[in-house]
């Protein structure tokens, strides 16, 4: 029994147009869409919900990001400590921000990053720990709400 | 150039669907979905006197207090002595004071809100009452801000209630 053909010597050819302009289309979407801003996000934390919670015009200055879990940890710079434990990093923070001449702390924004079910007290605490280190601007983060 | 005119030029696609392919490999990789967020402003200054100053301010500031339960739930709004009963009251409230009007030297521009909340008071509730006071969005979409100067009362121990 001959199963192949051997007399045909020319290749199948498959259309390819088809094939290419769809992957040319997804490429171009994903260019068009792709963000390579590095927000600092944590699936742990849920932010509270908000109808006037718009993405800002202009981006914040300096931000320095802190996460508040509901279990009352704080996330600094991917690393997890309690309250107390954000003075030494701010330190840091603060000292880096104060190298180029004429920069203050105040000219830092603090992004407070509280899950929906922490405490307000553990929010007034973290606050009051950048005070300490001289910061003053702060913004509260929350989550456009869904459906506006 | 062929002489004969049946024998195709080739174009070699192979290099070019594995570059294209790569690419879409890249971007696939390196998408991620980011839900917006937006931040509401917070005045804290280092000095934060507890007792109200007599300087540029003309109106003290609003005191909103928000009391909870044991379990963080929200137990009661409070606006100065008044009690209130939801944050769409907050909101008619502080809108009634500030009113409409938002040019430079208006109520809206000068006046100032100061949170007291319990300890345990689940952040969610912090953020009603700041989107409350904060503004409102009209019926045709917009959002009309009511007081930007928000901040919080000296913040209360786990034990206070």
């Amino acid at each position: 029994m001959k199963l192949w053909r051997t007399s045909r010597t020319g290749y199948a050819k498959g259309d390819m147009t088809p094939m290419i302009d769809m992957t040319f289309q997804l490429i171009a979407f994903f260019m068009v869409v792709i963000n390579f801003t590095e927000v600092e996000q944590n699936e742990r934390i849920r932010l509270p919900a908000s109808e006037l919670a718009k993405p800002p015009d202009a981006p914040l200055q300096s931000p320095i990001t802190i996460q508040v879990t509901k279990q009352d940890t704080v996330i600094f710079g991917g690393e997890e400590m309690a309250v107390t434990g954000l003075r030494r990093l701010l330190l840091i923070e603060r000292q880096v921000i104060e190298e180029p001449p004429g920069r203050r702390p105040s000219d830092a924004t603090i992004v407070i990053r509280g899950d929906q079910d922490a405490e307000t007290g553990k929010i007034q605490e973290v606050i009051r720990v950048c005070q300490e280190m001289g910061f003053e601007k702060f913004v509260l983060r929350a989550r456009q709400e869904e459906g506006i | 150039m062929s002489s004969g005119g049946e024998e195709q030029i080739q174009l070699q696609m192979t290099p070019m669907v594995d570059i294209v392919f790569l690419l879409l490999v890249f971007f696939l990789m390196t998408f991620k979905i980011v839900a917006p967020e937006g931040d509401f402003n917070v005045k804290m200054p280092l000095a934060a006197p507890t007792q109200g100053r007599p300087d540029d301010a003309l109106l003290p500031p609003i005191q909103v207090r928000l009391r909870a339960t044991d379990d963080g739930r929200l137990a009661g709004i409070q606006m100065g002595e008044r009690p209130l009963n939801s944050f769409g009251e907050l909101r008619r409230e502080i809108r009634a004071i500030v009113g409409d009007d938002r040019g430079p030297g208006s109520i809206a521009e000068d006046a100032e809100v100061k949170l007291d909340c319990d300890y345990q008071l689940e952040f969610k509730y912090t953020i009603d009452a700041i989107t409350a006071i904060s503004g409102y969005i009209s019926p045709d979409g917009r959002i009309i801000r009511l007081v930007d100067k928000i901040s919080f009362a000296q913040p209360r121990t786990p034990a206070d209630k």
